[in-house]
């Protein structure tokens, strides 16, 4: 029997590792959405933990939304990095500043 | 306690891929260890009795998302070496966070009492006539009918937006435009010229 506290301590560190992974790639956008990713799986995971714990169906409805949400989210995001290379050919944070005054 | 040993494994490999995705040198690499992640976690959720959830994570992350992220990937010509630069200099920023956040999110967990709820107990097994397939749609198709449907005109909207973005005209390709055809009219094609006959000498 897989208990509450197990699942909880397993998405915490899932989650550490993706905001870790935000600090250690900052440059590289595709990786930052990769995270980012990584970061809404954790979320999921509490979600489906305390659905299943406290036998309340609600939580797995959420998880469906946020997986569609996420969907729609990374094919955006994508679709602006394809833009974005090709106006500057580059993807590095660090040149995005033509909105620096 | 099988069930127990299986989760332990698909943790241990859940965290060691997450590790993949943030470290590995290539963004391809990358995506592949993330889809390692949405499988093993696919697995877990099977585990704990949340099916149809595992089996859309397996269909809609690995199957569309990690398709997309890979062809974005594969598609860019990206300076990685540019990209590695300063890998270093923020890492103990980032595993200083990794480490508060685990240690702020354990205490509350393992804390007593600290959740309202008993953390080291395990859910109680749903019957064998259980179907979560069934107990999803029955909320999903009634009282969540409309966020649903809010949902869909979402995915629609971000179709209609990804494309629009992406899509480029070349210039100086010949292409038949359909509606400029069909609007052209008589007098735009022929000039009738009214002109007197010849006579002969």
């Amino acid at each position: 029997m897989i208990s509450l506290g197990q699942l909880l301590t397993l998405s915490a560190v899932v989650f550490s590792l993706a905001v870790a992974g935000i600090f250690l790639n900052r440059k590289n956008v595709i990786l930052l959405l990769m995270c980012v990713e990584l970061l809404l799986l954790a979320a999921n995971f509490n979600f489906i933990a305390f659905s299943r714990y406290l036998n309340d169906i609600n939580g797995q409805i959420f998880v469906f939304f946020v997986l569609t949400v996420a969907a729609a989210e990374s094919a955006i995001g994508l679709a602006i990095l394809v833009v974005l290379f090709r106006e500057r050919r580059s993807i590095n944070v660090e040149d995005l500043n033509t909105l620096k005054g | 306690m099988l069930i127990q040993v299986l989760f332990h494994v698909f943790a241990a490999i859940l965290v060691l891929s997450a590790l993949g995705v943030i470290s590995a040198r290539n963004p391809v690499y990358s995506a592949l260890a993330l889809v390692m992640c949405f499988v093993t976690s696919a697995a877990i959720w099977l585990l704990i009795e949340a099916e149809f959830l595992a089996v859309v994570l397996v269909l809609v992350y690995v199957g569309a998302v990690m398709v997309l992220f890979l062809f974005v990937v594969m598609m860019l010509d990206i300076n990685l070496a540019e990209l590695r630069r300063g890998f270093t200099r923020f890492a103990w920023l980032g595993w200083l966070t990794a480490l508060a956040v685990i240690v702020e999110i354990a205490g509350v967990v393992w804390a007593r009492g600290g959740l309202g709820v008993d953390a080291s107990r395990g859910a109680v097994p749903e019957p064998q006539s259980y179907t979560n397939t069934l107990a999803l749609g029955s909320v999903l198709y009634t009282r969540y009918a409309y966020p649903l449907e809010l949902a869909a005109m979402l995915l629609l909207v971000a179709i209609v937006a990804a494309i629009s973005l992406t899509m480029r005209r070349r210039a100086g390709l010949r292409y038949q435009d359909i509606s400029r055809q069909v609007a052209v009219r008589p007098e735009e094609r022929v000039r009738i010229v009214k002109m007197e006959a010849e006579q002969g000498p």
